[in-house]
């Protein structure tokens, strides 16, 4: 694993903007900060091998493609299986995020599932199958009643 | 605007595999059977209209030397949108959602280090209306993947 340097950072504050809709978006943002566009590529390639780029690509907005419905679950479940039942989880295309959290005073959950679908109905009935399936019985389904912020992060500010 | 099934299929490959190269959309052109300038203006298209949230490089926060954490608190209904604010205001809190339940705001925070996530959190936690507060930091990621298979 190599340090992030100097120029990895204005490779990372470039990516996070808006990717150049361009036939070259690369040469484009290599001449932005300064560097070839082979070393911008190689770079590149070197921090999605190390997995520091986890995705390039796109997000859709969830609501018109189709799914209108959205569901943060809160899972006990036992310490010891948790990479087991995660990993029944997870098969589930429905779900997006899989964490593990520490719990707090009065909150036992420790595994959250972010869930899609179409309808409410239909996450709640994900909800019951995902619960069948891996025995989980305490879990609470946080809908959400309104997004006051949805952003995405911006890592190393000037 | 209805997606027609080319629309579904480019923004199926879309959403997994934008290679890393010159000319990264001649790529995803050629496995559609059709080439890169037809590929660029549909996408802006796309865009244009509303289907793409975003486009381009999704980081692992944790690889970059971010803790992330989940926060969840209890405020009086009347202080919500006050208190949404505030958190709001803070960067490094990315989404922030009013939830159903004894919790009913829950935001995401994202820093370099320990001391500033608790210093965000006392500023918060003092904020009027703020009744209870509980940080979830995570432990480990088992999925990270929004991907919606349009057919």
């Amino acid at each position: 694993m190599t340090a992030i340097d100097k120029i990895d950072r204005e490779i990372i504050r470039a990516l996070q903007d808006d990717f150049p809709l361009v036939a070259e978006p690369y040469k484009l943002l290599a001449e932005k900060i300064g560097i070839s566009e082979d070393e911008f590529l190689r770079r590149v390639q070197n921090l999605a091998a190390e997995k520091k780029i986890r995705k390039m690509g796109a997000v859709l907005r969830h609501r018109e493609v189709g799914f209108s419905s959205n569901v943060l679950c809160a899972w006990e479940v036992p310490p010891d299986k948790l990479d087991s039942i995660a990993a029944m989880m997870i098969e589930s295309p429905a779900v997006s995020h899989c964490y593990d959290r520490q719990t707090a005073e009065d909150w036992n959950y420790n595994l959250y599932t972010m869930i899609h679908a179409k309808t409410r109905d239909e996450c709640e009935k994900i909800v019951r199958e995902l619960s069948e399936k891996t025995g989980i019985k305490n879990f609470t389904m946080l809908f959400s009643k309104r997004e006051w912020k949805k952003t995405s992060m911006k890592y190393f500010p000037e | 605007m209805e997606l027609t099934a080319f629309d579904k299929s480019l923004l199926n490959l879309l959403q997994s595999n934008l290679p890393i190269c010159s000319h990264p959309f001649a790529e995803i052109a050629s496995k559609l059977g059709t080439d890169e300038s037809t590929v660029l203006d549909r996408i802006k298209t796309l865009k244009n209209e509303g289907f793409l949230r975003r486009i381009g490089t999704f980081f692992n926060s944790n690889a970059l030397g971010y803790r992330g954490t989940l926060v969840a608190l209890q405020v009086e209904s009347n202080s919500i949108p006050k208190v949404a604010e505030v958190i709001n205001n803070f960067p490094t809190a990315t989404h922030n959602y009013e939830r159903e339940g004894k919790f009913n705001l829950w935001f995401t925070l994202m820093t370099q280090d320990r001391a500033q996530e608790e210093s965000i959190l006392e500023e918060i936690r003092s904020i009027p209306g703020v009744d209870a507060m509980i940080n979830l930091p995570s432990n480990k990621k088992y999925k990270i993947n929004v991907q919606f298979q349009l057919q």
